[in-house]
Order: C-alpha cells, then sequence, then structure tokens
C-alpha cells in the first residue's frame, strides 16, 4: 500500500513526474508534489470545491480523484487559465465586478464556472447557480461571482476577447 | 457623497488578479526548506484528568523529529484579552473539552505525523462534565477551571437611568426569552501556521493565518518566553476570518516550538474537523428581555438577564459580555436599562469573537421584541422602530458619541424598499415581509494599545509604497488604505503598493477586529499620505510662488487651485526635488488612536466605545414552503448607513456576505454538540447557504458625512450581518403567523409549528 512510484501528469500543457503512494489524491499531488499551489484544499472531503480542477475539460474535485487516476488524462488547473499573460474573460470579470474578497474559493469557483462556459456559453441564471452549487464561498453572498460569470458570458458572445 | 478621483470609486482588489490566477500565497502554500510537519493530539473526553501521557511509541517512529505535551513547555496561559487569559497550548493536568490540544509531534512528512499523533496514548481520569450554561451556573455543577470558585467566567451588572421608575410608567411590560444557537465562521481556508528559527541570532519567524499579527507576537512572546523583539509575524493571504483567526492557537504556539527547539521550519496545518471543533465559534446565548412600553410604542424601560456558553475557555469572554450590553442602546434611544449577562464555562467547543461579537445574539433577541411587542399593542413594528430610533447628537446612557446617525431614515426607506405599506400582514398566506435594525462600532476606541500606524514612501520614480500594520483578511483592507493614499498623493491606483501585516517592518497595528480597519488604519494612512503631500507641497509651492494651502494633486499633477496650467506634473516635481539635492524617497509617518479617554474598559467606566458607528436597517421577504417547512428568502434589503464608502464595490460585498452569514445563522446552521461531541463537523453536515439559497439583494445608502473616520467613513464590516437574522424570523412570523425565539428556523421547527397550529384549530 505503501509502495510510492512516479507518475507522469499532464497538467496545463506540461509534463510533471512526481512521486505519489497509491493513495495520494490528485490535490495532494498538484499542491505539494508539482508546487502548483492555486488548487486549495478546503475540507479533503469533497464538499467545498474549492480543489475544483479540470480533468479532460470536465471539472472534478482534486480532493476526491486519487491521482493515479490522472493519468494519461489532460489536467487544468487555475494556473493554467490565464494565457498568453493575460487573464481569461472571466477570471477579468471577477477581478473588475468585485466577484472575490479573500479569494480563496476563486480558484475553484473559476475552474467551475470555465467548465460552464465552455460547454454552455450562454447559460441562464438557474444554470449558472446550479453549476456553481457545489463551490462554497463565505464572503461574497455568491451575487457579484454569479453576475461576474454572467458578464464574462455576455462579453464572449459578443465576440470580445 | 463627496466627487473624488479613486477613494469612492468601484476599483478592484489591489491583489485581485493574484487571487483568481492561483498566484496568492496563503499559509499553506508556503513550503520552506527541510520543513517538517506537525500535528496535534486532541482530547477525546469533555473533561478529566490526564494521568499519563505515553509517547514512547510516537517518538519510536521513524521519521518523527519531536513529540511534546503540556509538560514539557513553560506553564503560561494565553488569551486574547489579558484579564482572561486561560488556556495552555497544550493541556497541562486537565482536559475541558473533546477537541482540547494534549500533544504535539513533528515528522519529516504528513503522513507519518499522521502516525505519530495516533501513536501518542494518553490516559484519562474522566470527570462528569456540563454541557449547558444555565446547568453550569448551578449549585453543586462540576467546575471546569480548576482555579476558579464557580463557572462564571466574566459578568457584568450594569444599571442605566432609573429602570424602575420607568416600568412604573409604562403602559405594558412583556418579558421574553430567547436563544441563539452555536454558529462556526467556517473560512474556507482551513488554520495554519509555518514557523522558521535563525541559529544565528535567535529570530523566530512566524507565518500565520491571523488576523491580528501584533497581539500573536505578544501572546506568543509571553507562551513561549522570548522577547518580543525575537519574533516576527507575517500575514500570508488569509482564506476569511470573520473573528476565528483572532485567537492564538496550538498550531502557533507549537510551530514556534518545534521551530526553535530543533532549528528546522515547522508547518501545522488544522484539518476541518479541526477548524469546527478546536477553533472557535459563534456563542449560544440565552436573553431574557423584560420591556417597558408606552401605548405609542416608546420603550421605556428595559432589564436583560444573559448567559453566554463560553465553552471550555474564555476567548474574548469580557469584551463580549461587554458588547453585548452597550450596543443594547443604539440603535434605538434606551434611556433606562439593567442589563445582567454572565459568560459561562461548558465542556464545549469555545466561544470566541465572530462578525458582530456578543451583539447579534442580543439583536436577535431585541428585534424580535420589538416585533412581538408591537403586535401585542397594535403598533406598526416599523413605526416602533422610528419612534425609538437614537438620533445624532442625542445622549447615549454610556456616554457613546453619535455625530452622525441615519438609523430613523434606514428604517423608512428599507420598509418602502420592500414594499411594507403594501406587504405586511396582507401576503397570502406563506408569504411575509420583516425587518430589524443594527449599529455597530468601528473599531474599538477606549483601550490605549488600539493604535494604527502607517508609513509612506514617495520614490524618485512617483513610486508609491505603503508600510501598514493593517491585517487583510480578504474584506479588502489593503485596497481601501491605497485607494486613500491614492487619492491624497493624486496618483492612479497602480502608482500604489502596499506591504501590510509584517509586524517585523511594518508599524503598530491593533490587528483586523471590532470592525475598525477602515476608520483606524485608514486615518493612519491619510496622515502619513498628508505628510508625505505636506513636504512635497512646500517645495513646489516655492516653485510656483504660492501657497501649499493652494495646491491640488491628481492623476500625478500637482497645480495651483482655479489655475490648472500653472502647476508641473509629479515626475519634474520628484526630479527638481532630487536635483535641489533633498533626500529622497520622500518619507511621511502616520499614527492613529481613537480620540477617547485612557485606558478605560466598558466593564468598570463607561465611555465613548468607538470613534464612530454604522446604522443599517435590513428588510427580508420570504417564503415558507408549508408542506416541507423550508424557508425561502426571496428578497432582502439593506439600507446602510456606512457614511462615505471608501469603495462603493467592496462595502456592497460585505453586506452581501453578512446577509449570507445572517441567512446561515437564521435558517441552516447550527454546530450541534451533544454531550461535548460535534456532531457536524464538515461542510457537508453543517451546510452553510450555497449559491441555490441567495435571495434578490438590494442596497441603498444613507448619506453621513462623519467628522472623525477618514473621507467621512464609518464601518461597513461587521453591522450588516446583525439583523438579517432577526429580519428573517420576523417576517416568517408575518407569513405563518408562528413566532420563533430559537434559533435556527429549520423546516423541522416550522413543520412542528404549523401542526401545532392545525392541531389546535
Amino acid at each position: 500500500m505503501n509502495e510510492k512510484r512516479i507518475l507522469q501528469l499532464h497538467v496545463n500543457g506540461d509534463l510533471y513526474e512526481v512521486l505519489c503512494a497509491p493513495n495520494t489524491t490528485l490535490l495532494e499531488a498538484l499542491r505539494e508534489k508539482a508546487l502548483l499551489t492555486g488548487t486549495k484544499r478546503g475540507c479533503d472531503l469533497g464538499a467545498c470545491g474549492a480543489c475544483t480542477v479540470l480533468m479532460d475539460g470536465q471539472a472534478v474535485l482534486s480532493c476526491l480523484t486519487l491521482a493515479v487516476d490522472a493519468v494519461g488524462r489532460k489536467i487544468r488547473t487555475i494556473e493554467g487559465i490565464a494565457e498568453n499573460g493575460e487573464l481569461s474573460l472571466l477570471q477579468k470579470s471577477f477581478v473588475d465586478h468585485g466577484a472575490l474578497q479573500c479569494g480563496f474559493c476563486s480558484p475553484g469557483f473559476i475552474m467551475s464556472a470555465t467548465e460552464l462556459l465552455a460547454e454552455n456559453p450562454k447559460p441562464t441564471r438557474k444554470e449558472i447557480q446550479r453549476k456553481l452549487a457545489g463551490n462554497l464561498c463565505r464572503c461574497t453572498g455568491y451575487i457579484k461571482i454569479v453576475e461576474a460569470v454572467e458578464i464574462a458570458a455576455a462579453k464572449i458572445a459578443g465576440g470580445a476577447s | 457623497m463627496k466627487v473624488l478621483n479613486t477613494v469612492g470609486q468601484r476599483v478592484p482588489m489591489h491583489d485581485a488578479a493574484t487571487k483568481v490566477t492561483g498566484q496568492a500565497q496563503f499559509t499553506d502554500d508556503l513550503a520552506l526548506p527541510g520543513m517538517l510537519y506537525g500535528k496535534l493530539v486532541r482530547s477525546t473526553i469533555p473533561h478529566g484528568r490526564i494521568v499519563s501521557i505515553d509517547v514512547s511509541r510516537a517518538k519510536a517512529l521513524p521519521g518523527v523529529k519531536g513529540v511534546i505535551t503540556g509538560k514539557d513547555i513553560p506553564d503560561r496561559v494565553y488569551g486574547i484579552v489579558p484579564k482572561a487569559k486561560d488556556e495552555h497550548a497544550l493541556a497541562r493536568d486537565k482536559v475541558h473539552y473533546i477537541g482540547d490540544a494534549v500533544a504535539a509531534v513533528v515528522a519529516v512528512d504528513k503522513e507519518i505525523a499522521e502516525e505519530a499523533a495516533r501513536l501518542v496514548h494518553v490516559e484519562y481520569e474522566p470527570i462528569p462534565a456540563v454541557f449547558d450554561p444555565l446547568d453550569a451556573i448551578k449549585e453543586g455543577a462540576p467546575l471546569i477551571h480548576d482555579n476558579l470558585k464557580t463557572n462564571i467566567s466574566a459578568s457584568i451588572h450594569k444599571e442605566f437611568g432609573d429602570v424602575e421608575k420607568g416600568f412604573a410608567a409604562s403602559d405594558y411590560v412583556f418579558e421574553d426569552t430567547f436563544f441563539s444557537q452555536a454558529v462556526n465562521h467556517a473560512p474556507i481556508e482551513p488554520h495554519a501556521a509555518l514557523a522558521a528559527y535563525d541559529l544565528q541570532n535567535g529570530d523566530l519567524t512566524i507565518w500565520s493565518c491571523t488576523q491580528i499579527p501584533y497581539f500573536l507576537k505578544r501572546n506568543l512572546a509571553t507562551t513561549l518566553l522570548v522577547p518580543e523583539n525575537k519574533i516576527r509575524v507575517i500575514k500570508p493571504k488569509v482564506g476569511g476570518g470573520f473573528g476565528q483567526k483572532i485567537d492564538m492557537y496550538a498550531k502557533d504556539f507549537c510551530a514556534c516550538w518545534f521551530a526553535k527547539e530543533l532549528g528546522r521550519p515547522v508547518k501545522f496545518l488544522y484539518e476541518r474537523e479541526e477548524v469546527f471543533q478546536s477553533t472557535r465559534q459563534r456563542h449560544p446565548m440565552y436573553l431574557t428581555v423584560k420591556t417597558g412600553v408606552n401605548k405609542a410604542g416608546k420603550i421605556l424601560a428595559q432589564k436583560i438577564t444573559a448567559y453566554a456558553d463560553g465553552g471550555a475557555y474564555n476567548s474574548t469572554a469580557p469584551l463580549m459580555i461587554t458588547l453585548s450590553c452597550f450596543f443594547i442602546m443604539i440603535p434605538y434611544r434606551i434611556e433606562n436599562l439593567i442589563y445582567e449577562g454572565y459568560h459561562v464555562y461548558t465542556n464545549k467547543p469555545v466561544g470566541g469573537a465572530m462578525r458582530g461579537h456578543g451583539i447579534p445574539q442580543a439583536r436577535f433577541a431585541i428585534e424580535r421584541q420589538i416585533d412581538l411587542i408591537a403586535k401585542r399593542i397594535g403598533v406598526d413594528a416599523a413605526e416602533m422602530r422610528v419612534i425609538n430610533a437614537i438620533r445624532a447628537g442625542m445622549p447615549h446612557p454610556a456616554g457613546f458619541i453619535i455625530n452622525t446617525c441615519g438609523f430613523a431614515d434606514s428604517v423608512t426607506e428599507a420598509a418602502k424598499a420592500i414594499g411594507w405599506k403594501e406587504k405586511r400582514g396582507k401576503l397570502p398566506f406563506g408569504r411575509g415581509v420583516g425587518l430589524a435594525g443594527a449599529s455597530f462600532p468601528s473599531g474599538v476606541a477606549n483601550m490605549a494599545h488600539l493604535a494604527s500606524g502607517a508609513v509612506v514612501q514617495l520614490s524618485r520614480e512617483g513610486r508609491v509604497s505603503i508600510l501598514s500594520g493593517a491585517a487583510d483578511i480578504g474584506q479588502g483592507a489593503e485596497t481601501v488604505i491605497c485607494q486613500i493614499v491614492a487619492e491624497q498623493i493624486g496618483v492612479p491606483m497602480e502608482d500604489v503598493h502596499i506591504t501590510a501585516a509584517d509586524t517585523g517592518t511594518c508599524p503598530l497595528d491593533a490587528g483586523t477586529f471590532g470592525s475598525g480597519v477602515t476608520v483606524r488604519a485608514g486615518n493612519a494612512a491619510l496622515l502619513a499620505a498628508n505628510d508625505v503631500r505636506d513636504q512635497l507641497f512646500s517645495f513646489v509651492a516655492d516653485r510656483l510662488k504660492c501657497k501649499p494651502d493652494d495646491l491640488m494633486t491628481a492623476n500625478r499633477r500637482i497645480w495651483v487651485k482655479g489655475n490648472p496650467d500653472a502647476g508641473m506634473s509629479l515626475s519634474d516635481a520628484l526630479f527638481e526635488y532630487q536635483y535641489s539635492n533633498r533626500p529622497l524617497p520622500i518619507v511621511g509617518r502616520g499614527g492613529w488612536i481613537p480620540p477617547a479617554e485612557q485606558p478605560t474598559s466598558l466593564l468598570t467606566k463607561n465611555g465613548n466605545f468607538s470613534p464612530n458607528y454604522s446604522f443599517m436597517t435590513q428588510a427580508a421577504e420570504v417564503e415558507v414552503d408549508l408542506e416541507l417547512g423550508k424557508v425561502k428568502v426571496v428578497k432582502m434589503v439593506t439600507v446602510h448607513d456606512c457614511g462615505q464608502p471608501i469603495n462603493p464595490m467592496l462595502v456592497e460585498g460585505q453586506l452581501e456576505g453578512s446577509i449570507m452569514g445572517g441567512m446561515g445563522q437564521a435558517l441552516y446552521e447550527d454546530s450541534t454538540c451533544i454531550e461535548g461531541q460535534q456532531y457536524n463537523p464538515s461542510f457537508l453536515d453543517y451546510g452553510f447557504p450555497t449559491v441555490m439559497e441567495m435571495p434578490e439583494m438590494g442596497a441603498l445608502h444613507i448619506d453621513t458625512d462623519d467628522p472623525v473616520g477618514p473621507f467621512g467613513a464609518k464601518e461597513a464590516g461587521e453591522g450588516t450581518q446583525l439583523a438579517p437574522a432577526p429580519a428573517i424570523v420576523n417576517a416568517i412570523a408575518d407569513a405563518i403567523g408562528v413566532e420563533f425565539n430559537r434559533l435556527p428556523v429549520t423546516p423541522q421547527v416550522v413543520l412542528e409549528a404549523l401542526k401545532k397550529n392545525a392541531d389546535k384549530s
């Protein structure tokens, strides 16, 4: 059980070789082995959504995902959302609209919302709420987060880059 | 509102981009070479003597670098209130609740540390325990702290005015009892600390998710027996605090202890369960309120008896019970008041400061009773609030100075915004509206050490660097301070940078509590910025042949008032400043302490508690699912007098978040503890509101111009969490005619009440 081995993880387009035990979670592998600490650990029980990452485009809770199960999959973390030195429209919308306070839950929200907008570029308010229902925030009261996603969606629909 | 360039603008948080890209570093994101991992061993029984602790198996585990118990560390207690210190980092002879720390281990990785913690064997001799403050005050109740003859750890007995006369003059006297439950702050970031020790000069550095770095430094010094000047506390980004990160915890002490003993960096990180069980929670509290009113609804006298469940340790006990007392007399003018309050030890998780700190429980009781009384005597509940509203300039029985007050207007406006006239008592069964009022201090004025300092530097190239002790825990304190400085020096936000909450480099600050940061640290930054501006203006005035007072600055330009062409760019001014052989950077300093007689404490002496006071009314519309008992908050309106908002977007964020917290307290959250055992110490079982529960929200401002706050600002962080819970429960009463005096109002209690009513009719 304790036998560790080197896993190859594809994260944000880069290859990471990390030493993991069979029970090492993807969250631990990302934070402690790959030193990608943007993905947060809030509960370790899959309840808060702070550890959300994308695996082959799908939002998963990295604290409930074993690192070995991420081998051969394309992982995208919060560090891989801004591209070419530019914040994504969603990130920019979070910043400008005050959709964050302490920022600890923000990576998880952005990952969930990124998946949503990739699958459904024109979500209704209800669809946004349903998608974000698994992400907890204790600071904002969620309103500005939902509005920030709506603003980003409108910008994407309007062809802004 | 004043027209300003940066202050009053919806400026994004200065560190927002780091937070949305994963670059922002929280304590657990930090790692140092050779770092060890710590783990605490916690009590499994609520009350008992420690007979023995066997650490031999833990010590023998390969990879374990240290194991300590309460006997290995100095016999020094700590606590946030100097007079109420009662907590050891690791229990010495007794454990006082399930979750009390009894031993600590460190190892080369966290798995080994966890395994070592499991191998520590503690033998206890159980002692009878007590779990309710009303039982704990009874004769013969088990004594929780050996050095006391009672379980009452703090009490307050105050009389203002002539209460007997007030009751005698009343047309009606009513007495009702209310209960507020335990709720957890539940910041998404679990508590963590990382410490490192310099073997050459004996310097100890700790990175901790703390709200008050300077108090942590002091508590560490007195418990580690290390001089305060050898300890440097650095606050990384903090993932929410809400009061829970005010206290020092075992993780802080143990990280420092092991770092010093072993000469290696040490990190401690709490599990979510530890956050629920072994940090702090809002005090469960019973309040009995006896109120005398005349026929019009004017309150003539009140007598309050309060019992707060403090759990196993004091934390902020004396302050908590004091706040609960003094804030009864604001936002209503209560001239005659008796308050008897007790903070009582129980063998349960520890009560501490939480957003509102002792006031939400009192507000729930008072605001609920106003609605009950209004109904009983046939007065409109909103009208009754206006009749009793305190107004600017009115005397406060304890000596609070109310310079500005938008409360009465806030009631009227909130009633209008929720549709009071059309809806109250007139909506179909199951739907209703309610409102409640509140007031909150902008920090604590009357203790001499509660000061803030700031240093502002303006460099040759126009870069502004601020040093501030203020602890940003996500509310945006750093951004607000940057805005104030940018405004005064006349530069855009991108020219301003801040280093804050590092006790090794920043000036003293009291920390983040009591909603005092904007006023206290904001004023310090304002004074420091003015110092810089004065130095610069005096030089520029010489060049422009005018008086310094005639100069204006904005957008990196300085000019003569009324004559925009007579001026120079900031860049030119600094160039000339340098070439006239003056020292750069221009350094300004500021220090601010609220004007108050000092030192004093409301426990022994009345006085003006805070530099100023915010006021607000919140109104709710609810819909009750009559089959499922679920209450849906449809709409929540806040009408707010927080003076001049320095950043309206951040103010909105504060009040929207407070509404979420207030809704949680009203309807969902209950940190359930049975026989000392927490039953729901996880997010899943605890269940605070998600995005699905949030109502439509509206906010209106009542403009006031406070003379003490920077640019007229007052607090906006905590006050708005006081009224949502009573407003919601008042709306439920309007919706289904059931008066709930206990929180939370869960579907279960709604259904039971509806069934009881149906059985009656």
